[in-house]
């Protein structure tokens, strides 16, 4: 029988991709694990294995389309011996209502589609979906479940008709059901909880923007889906998510200097030295530290409930073309300062290249974004929720200083902490960004 | 040995027909065997041609109520029996008809015959053991015959018969079934329908329409046991004003037979009575046809006489199926044709849902009709809903009065924490024709809110529908 190959949902919230490659052409014989396309989400390009052997019969999406609805007939792979022609040609029309459960086929059990993750066999809505973008397609009854409970249905994948979202998806969000990768993401601070998405000011209309330039003034560059996930979320957290900001001036050579002897030590692998530490990797590592010496501050809000988190992960902004993606390095508080040097440059590249994975930039609790390498002296950064707080960090800079009554040069660091007050109240806040001073100037501390 | 087939459906009725021309449509060779009539019992013998006997008791009744429209009829209205039940079997007869036509077109082969399992993958035809019930339809032209067929799934689709209680045997001549009642010869005088389920109270309302005395007999305290005890009561004091008797709590436990006539012993929480009436029908369930397929052989787990199964229709045996009345209550022909397409489609491979059977509708054709889909009140707060309850009198609805039926009331029930609709209840004129509106609004799961935003047209008896919603949140307007 032809399997039939879908759009995969790369994480719990995808709704839909681009197909940016194929890596095989039709008639290719295709084995079980080869990687057959490459889908380019708003975060991240991910490989598309084959779990089927066979022909590649038909390519049915062409590589480069844009905004392909997950679960969507991407080709059709052909056993042996099976007339591949044919069944291309019949295909297509098949496939909106094709989305093979794995538990509803009967005789073999047919492989669902090549998603290694994808939770959630339900076909998406097509044409709506991709014409309205972020918007969530849902029963009026799961609507108000979700309303109620403060579950964000962006979290909650869909298996009514069409992908959409019904009760018993709501229900099983609430028992916790929901994108293992993103354990907090379930419990986002339910966007639409207390105020309907519409009534939000919601800016200008496209035609009110374009009517204030002269037609050919400018030029139209379509928004990718990291653009749009990127405006809907920061936008979602303004205008959801009560932000205060707490700025304090650390005091960075005594950290300047052990970063000096840290570095001056490290073994050379290869002819190279084993790690080079950067301030960066020291602030990752002293907000760790601070998440679990203020443990009240380690928290995502939920309408139900705090999350406390056991753990410190923290993401860190790194900025790519096009836009921005926060990895998560987790369990920061538990890694020496030479491990989270490595991981942040690996991710880093590997983001650059699109290439990370969802579970590596979901979750966590704060976040660092450092705009010190542009000589930004302070600023305030957007809470990416569910995170409770985001620390802004600027350029470490020489200023002037009094130090017991007498001025003196010394090199100094100004953070901002944005935070969260449902979650951190002032004192809270103010009690974790002094954890993270103490720790910066005092950088012995976290070596040990 | 015969041809291959990817699906064999055995069994013709509304569950096994449906379910093959949908198999053939996903592309797979399928074959349905049948053994005496294309469209089953619902066609043939049920649903069906129970609808034209009502059609023309209704004709009746609103002839000999011609007054209260103004409408003065000379001469004299008589039912003419033989007539009506020719226009009932002539009814059947051309849909049992178009069922052979729509699987000719849809290319599915009809194997005549009965037919057992002996081993998974194989299906026998042999000529049927079972004598027809008269009068028959002519056979389809072009089926195959006896012999072994192959198939990769079997889909039993035997559906059910009438139940019989010990002691009151159906004879087919005083002690009738569905089958006999469908086609009296002259109309009885004096009738006792023993159960009250839409089968009892459809012909209950048919021969106390068309004249008959009739008296019901119903073991448990209300009638139409399944439906909300306030609905079934308003049908009740319908019923009992155009003269029908009703007995509740009731248990016929003997019948004696005379030469045209039964006394019935009735036994009630009073005491004990008889009743003798030219006929008894028989109308306390059906059980399913699970004998002589050769399911036991096989393994094939039942469950209190009915083949169990997964929400796809799936058996305990890999490539044996079971859909409709032999895969359990509720024994409708829509929930037999849904669970067909199900499960076909998910023999394909396709994503089929399990059907939630909370959303069913159930119809009564009597007089005033009878529909619902959902919760009972009682079962919703058994469940521990806390609810909210809108209801609405057909009398605060203009089409309603326009039409002289002004007897009928709209129940819906809401859980009071998420507006869901758990169950809507109609009594009155055409409310089976409704009824899909709120299932409708079930599965698309909607809220009190989207019912309320909905626009009913105007005069229609739907508006009752609406203002129900309404007044379950305090809102209605026509009352």
């Amino acid at each position: 029988m032809p399997v039939n190959v879908l759009m995969p949902a790369l994480s719990p919230t995808m709704e839909k991709g681009n197909l940016a490659k194929w890596l095989k052409k039709e008639g290719d014989p295709i084995k079980s694990g080869d990687v057959i396309a490459e889908i380019e989400t708003d975060k991240a390009t991910m490989e598309v294995e084959a779990v089927d052997e066979g022909i590649l019969a038909k390519i049915v999406v062409p590589a480069g389309t844009a905004d392909v609805p997950v679960n969507e007939l991407i080709a059709v792979i052909a056993s042996e011996g099976e007339d591949a022609k044919a069944l291309g040609a019949a295909k297509p029309i098949a496939a909106p209502a094709a989305a093979p459960a794995p538990a509803a086929s009967a005789p073999a059990p047919a492989p669902a589609s090549a998603a290694p993750a994808a939770p959630a066999p339900a076909p998406a809505a097509a044409p709506s979906q991709a014409a309205s973008g972020s918007r969530v397609f849902a029963s009026p009854l799961a609507k108000r479940i979700a309303k109620d409970a403060g579950i964000d249905l962006g979290s909650v994948s869909g298996t009514g008709p069409h992908g959409r979202i019904v009760e018993k998806d709501v229900r099983a969000a609430m028992a916790g059901g929901t994108a293992k990768a993103a354990p907090s993401s379930a419990a986002a601070p339910a966007a639409a909880a207390s105020a309907p998405a519409p009534a939000l000011a919601s800016g200008m209309g496209d035609d009110a923007v374009r009517r204030l330039y002269e037609p050919g003034s400018y030029e139209e560059v379509p928004h990718d889906s990291m653009r749009k996930t990127i405006a809907r979320r920061l936008t979602e957290s303004k205008q959801t998510v009560p932000h205060f900001y707490l700025s304090v001036d650390c005091d960075l050579d005594a950290l300047l200097k052990l970063r000096e002897q840290i570095n001056a030590a490290a073994p050379l692998v290869d002819g190279k030295p084993a790690y080079k530490v950067s301030v960066n990797d020291f602030v990752i590592k002293a907000l760790a530290m601070a998440l679990m010496r203020v443990p009240d501050a380690n928290v995502s809000w939920t309408d139900s409930a705090m999350l406390r988190h056991k753990h410190a992960d923290v993401g860190v902004a790194v900025s790519i073309p096009g836009g921005l993606i926060t990895p998560v390095v987790r369990k920061a508080e538990q890694k020496t300062l030479s491990v989270i040097s490595n991981e942040m440059k690996d991710y880093a590249a590997r983001a650059k290249a699109r290439k990370l994975k969802p579970e590596e930039y979901q979750g966590g609790s704060t976040a660092v974004s450092n705009l010190g390498m542009f000589g930004i002296k302070d600023f305030s950064a957007v809470i990416n929720p569910p995170h409770a707080t985001i620390l802004a960090v600027g350029a470490g800079e020489q200023r002037p200083v009094v130090k017991n009554g007498a001025l003196a040069i010394a090199t100094v660091m100004t953070v901002t902490l944005s935070t969260d007050h449902r979650a951190v109240d002032g004192a809270l806040g103010a009690e974790l960004i002094s954890a993270f001073k103490q720790l910066i100037e005092n950088p012995m501390g976290m070596l040990v | 040995m015969a041809d291959n087939y990817d699906v064999i459906i055995i069994g013709g009725g509304p569950g096994g027909y449906v379910a093959a021309i949908r198999s053939a449509q996903l592309g797979m060779k399928t074959a349905v065997v049948e053994r005496e009539h294309l469209g089953g019992i619902c066609l043939n013998w049920g649903c069906i041609p129970t609808k034209a006997l009502l059609r023309s008791a209704e004709i009746y009744h609103y002839a000999t109520h011609a007054k209260d429209y103004g409408l003065t009829l000379n001469g004299t209205m008589s039912v003419n029996v033989a007539d009506v039940v020719k226009r009932s079997r002539g009814v059947s007869a051309q849909l049992n008809g178009g069922v052979g036509f729509l699987l000719k077109k849809n290319k599915v082969d009809v194997i005549w015959g009965e037919a057992s399992i002996p081993k998974v993958g194989e299906v026998k035809v042999s000529k049927s053991s079972k004598p027809a019930v008269e009068p028959q339809h002519p056979a389809p032209k072009g089926v195959l015959g006896e012999g072994t067929y192959k198939a990769k799934h079997i889909i039993v689709a035997t559906g059910a018969r009438p139940r019989a209680l010990p002691g009151i045997e159906p004879d087919k001549k005083l002690i009738w079934t569905y089958f006999e009642a469908m086609v009296p010869q002259t109309m009885p005088k004096s009738v006792i329908v023993m159960g009250s389920g839409a089968i009892g109270i459809e012909f209950a309302s048919f021969y106390r329409t068309m004249g008959a005395d009739v008296t019901v007999v119903e073991v448990m305290p209300q009638i139409l046991p399944v439906e909300d005890a306030e609905i079934a009561a308003l049908a009740r004091k319908r019923f009992e004003k155009q003269g029908m008797k009703i007995l509740t709590g009731a248990k016929v436990s003997k019948v004696a037979k005379g030469a045209d006539s039964v006394t019935a012993t009735i036994e009630d929480e009073k005491g004990v009575q008889t009743i003798t009436a030219d006929r008894l029908i028989s109308a306390v369930g059906v059980v399913a046809n699970v004998e002589g397929i050769g399911l036991e052989a096989l393994g094939v787990k039942l469950d209190r006489g009915i083949v169990a199964t997964d929400g796809l229709g799936r058996t305990n045996v890999p490539g044996i199926y079971a859909i409709g009345d032999v895969a359990g209550p509720p024994m409708l022909a829509h929930k037999a044709e849904h669970e067909g397409v199900i499960c076909v489609e998910a023999i394909k491979g396709l994503h089929a849902h399990p059907m939630d059977k909370l959303k069913i509708p159930g119809c009564t054709y009597c007089h005033p009709q009878v529909a619902s889909v959902g919760l009972t009140e009682a079962k919703a707060k058994e469940q521990g809903y806390t609810l909210k309850v809108g209801r609405f009198p057909f009398m605060g609805n203009g089409k309603a009065i326009a039409l002289g039926e002004p007897e009928g009331l709209v129940k819906t029930i809401f859980d009071a924490k998420t507006g869901k609709l758990l169950g809507a209840h109609m009594v009155g004129a055409e409310v089976t024709e409704l009824i899909q509106g709120y299932v409708v609004a079930m599965n698309l799961e909607t809220t009190e809110e989207e019912l309320m935003h909905t626009v009913f047209p105007h005069p229609t008896l739907s508006e009752t529908m609406h203002e129900s919603v309404l007044d379950a949140y305090g809102r209605v307007i026509h009352t």
